[in-house]
């Protein structure tokens, strides 16, 4: 059936909270309004005020009581109104949950999803726009994936919530209701850890995930088309662990690596995927690693500023001509 | 002895030129309400992107706490206190363009709505994240404390964001130093659509002061009277050294959260309850009462403000969009110089290229 990423996530929680009764949803305005973006929506009606509790403004609550009620045998689902407030629960989430089983020697758990809206391109400025994912990817003990499709936003939130340690589930703001695709009805995971070639090509390969992703599918197809160039899309899905083998394989096979993310260069996921091509796939190479990322600075909300940061199809495309003629 | 009453910080707007303090006032919150409606109406018409939080019903507690504030005061509003950038007086012209990401705004397209602050006219924008502006505010009143000045910062949040630890941390701090600092709740019931219940066991906010050490007062947030006699004592109490003070003021928001919010999730019954309590209406009960010709005051004040307003709009409207390269200014106070930075693709250099013409990069 067709469904949007957002219904995607919401069809994840509804299903996995019918499968297990420990989960449940917990964040800011998640109940009766089902979310700033009506993620939860229904959860409420269907499993009652126990399940989807709204709390106070409190992100450090929302993520260390999810930690003490994992650490007590529940599977929490924790909601940032957006990912940007994350910042507010960053020491639960990297100090606290993080580092729980290895503190206890593997006697304890903390199987808690915490799911962040990010994303720019919607107007939302300095702090309604970021994407946070390496302030996590740096953090042993927590995994951070980062679906662009609605399947994967559905297969991803499902193994995050039955996955045995923290969990922070970046969701795309602006693929809430722009992406629409088929999504097989009832229980299918995708694995955490395994990023997956969306496109495969020959000349040259555009290592990706989230947002950045559709604009790199449509920067491929028109290099395909008017440049007769095969570009192999891939799509990280997960990046921590990363999935190195997907990364290298593809390096290997086609010697010119792109790697595109709206999250900011400096410190960016790409600079490690970068490290472990240059690494493991140097004598394969035919080019320089190029990155195409968020300009250093923080996300502005005029327009012309905003696309001038920003990476887009356009601006993925340049760098695709500029690699392939390398 | 109208002199006497009249609010220093505005005095020097004198906006109807009759120095008549009740009518400016009145003023005030006319202005304040027309300008918030049109921002409204600027969003329907996509002409302001991004997210606008109308402060609609909240303008007597802006106008009645910035009233009795010096020039050289610190005010950190938060999301819904757009009032309080006009009653300090930044340019609404400017306010507008801010809010349009134009070039004449304050931050110069670079943020949204009320993150820039005005500097000059003592308004510090705070960051989305609710209640991270409090112990900024401690902060500044720190500052005072250490130079004996004798200025004092007000922190504005709402119930809502009284629940982050942020605030516990700059009440407790600021009442261990007895810092000159106001902290200002409104309370509009909601947060979102979380409603009171749901965020706190206690009926007021005000009650936490006392645990900080400080006082807490609760007043009626929709009659401007109450607010200012309020607050110009407790202002003068924080000014002479008295240390920190907390005014929670009861109100009530007539919009949704943001204006994309329908705000399902409360009742009719309840908005039209509030709405009878309307703050500028009761002001004009008040000034009836005193012996004004309301219908003559409200004709001429409305003439004025829609004036302001319109003049804002145009002014907002004509300004540009700022340069692109914009969004990489102000990060430092020295621009840092390196490669690359911007948002055009990396590029890439080739050997023979650098060696042979210095630092060209393929694609210049
Ligand atoms: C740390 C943080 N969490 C969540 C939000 C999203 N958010 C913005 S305003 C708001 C409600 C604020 O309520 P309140 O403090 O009562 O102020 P009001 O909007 O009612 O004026 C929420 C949840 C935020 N901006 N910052
Ligand atoms: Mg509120």
């Amino acid at each position: 059936m067709e469904v949007t990423y957002v219904k995607a996530i919401n069809q994840a929680l509804f299903e996995e909270m019918r499968r297990d009764d420990n989960v449940f949803v917990m964040g800011e305005d998640v109940a009766e309004l089902g979310g700033a973006f009506k993620v939860t929506d229904g959860l409420l009606e269907a499993f009652g005020p126990d399940r989807v509790i709204d709390t106070p403004i409190a992100e450090s609550l929302i993520v260390g009581a999810g930690v003490g009620a994992a650490l007590l045998g529940m599977r929490p689902v924790l909601e940032m109104q957006f990912a940007d407030f994350i910042s507010c629960a960053f020491d639960q989430i990297v100090n606290m949950a993080a580092t729980l089983r290895y503190r206890h020697g593997g006697q304890a758990a903390c199987p808690l999803v915490v799911r962040a809206p990010s994303g720019a391109g919607v107007h939302g400025a300095l702090f309604h726009s970021q994407n946070p994912e390496a302030w996590f990817t740096r953090v042993p003990g927590l995994k951070v994936v980062a679906p662009a499709t609605a399947y994967d936003a559905k297969g991803l939130l499902k193994s995050a919530i039955r996955d045995d340690d923290p969990v922070v589930y970046f969701e795309h703001k602006r693929l809430y209701r722009s992406v629409k695709e088929d999504v097989p009805d009832g229980d299918f995971l995708t694995p955490i850890g395994v990023a997956e070639v969306k496109h495969e090509g020959r000349d040259l390969s555009v290592i990706t995930y989230g947002g950045a992703l559709h604009y790199s599918l449509d920067a491929a197809r028109i290099a395909e088309k008017e440049d007769g160039l095969s570009v192999e899309v891939v799509d990280l899905r997960t990046l921590l662990p990363l999935d190195r083998e997907t990364i290298v394989a593809s390096a290997r096979k086609t010697g010119k690596i792109l790697v595109v993310h709206e999250d900011r260069l400096t410190g960016g996921i790409g600079g490690e995927v970068s490290a472990v091509i240059a690494e493991q796939a140097f004598e394969y190479l035919d080019g320089p690693i190029m990155r195409l990322a968020m300009a250093d600075t923080h996300n502005p909300f005029s327009p012309p500023l905003e696309e001038f940061v920003l990476p887009d199809a356009t601006k993925i495309l340049q760098a695709i001509r500029q690699l392939a003629a390398y | 002895m109208e002199a006497a009453r009249k609010p220093e910080a505005l005095a020097g707007f004198d906006v109807l030129s009759q120095g008549d303090p009740d009518l400016e006032y009145y003023y005030w919150m006319k202005l304040v309400r027309a300008f918030e409606e049109r921002v409204s109406r600027l969003h329907r018409q996509n002409k302001i992107l991004g997210g606008v939080y109308s402060g609609a019903g909240q303008e007597a507690i802006v106008a009645g706490i910035c009233a009795p504030l010096k020039p050289d005061d610190v005010v950190f509003p938060l999301h819904r206190d757009l009032g309080v950038f006009l009653l300090r007086g930044a340019d609404p012209g400017r306010l507008m363009a801010q809010l349009m990401g134009k070039e004449r705004g304050f931050s110069r397209g670079k943020d949204s709505f009320l993150h820039a602050g005005d500097v000059e006219h003592g308004v510090y924008g705070s960051t989305s994240m609710l209640g991270s502006s409090l112990p900024v505010a401690v902060g500044a009143a720190l500052k005072f404390q250490l130079k004996r000045e004798p200025r004092i910062a007000v922190a504005f949040f709402g119930e809502g964001t009284s629940s982050r630890g942020d605030v516990h941390e700059a009440m407790n701090f600021a009442g261990v130093r007895k810092l000159p600092v106001l902290f200002v709740c409104e309370n509009n019931r909601y947060a979102y659509s979380t409603p009171i219940e749901k965020q706190m066991a206690i009926e007021n906010v005000a009650d936490r002061a006392q645990a900080y050490g400080f006082r807490g007062h609760v007043c009626p947030g929709n009659d401007l009277l109450a607010v200012l006699q309020l607050s110009r004592a407790v202002v003068s109490r924080i000014r002479a050294g008295e240390g920190p003070a907390l005014i929670e003021c009861k109100t009530y928001r007539y919009h949704g959260h943001s204006e994309h919010d329908p705000a399902l999730y409360r009742s009719k019954e309840e908005l039209v309850a509030w709405e009878s309590r309307d703050p500028i209406q009761t002001y004009e009960f008040y000034l009836q009462k005193k012996g004004y010709d309301l219908a003559a005051a409200r004709e001429q004040i409305d003439q004025k403000v829609h004036a302001i307003v319109q003049q804002a709009v145009d002014f907002a409207e004509q300004s540009p969009y700022p340069a692109p390269e914009e969004a990489l200014t102000d990060l430092y106070a020295t621009p840092i110089v390196r490669n690359p930075l911007g948002g055009t693709p990396v590029t890439v250099v080739r050997r023979e290229e650098q060696e042979g013409g210095g630092n060209v990069r393929k694609g210049d």
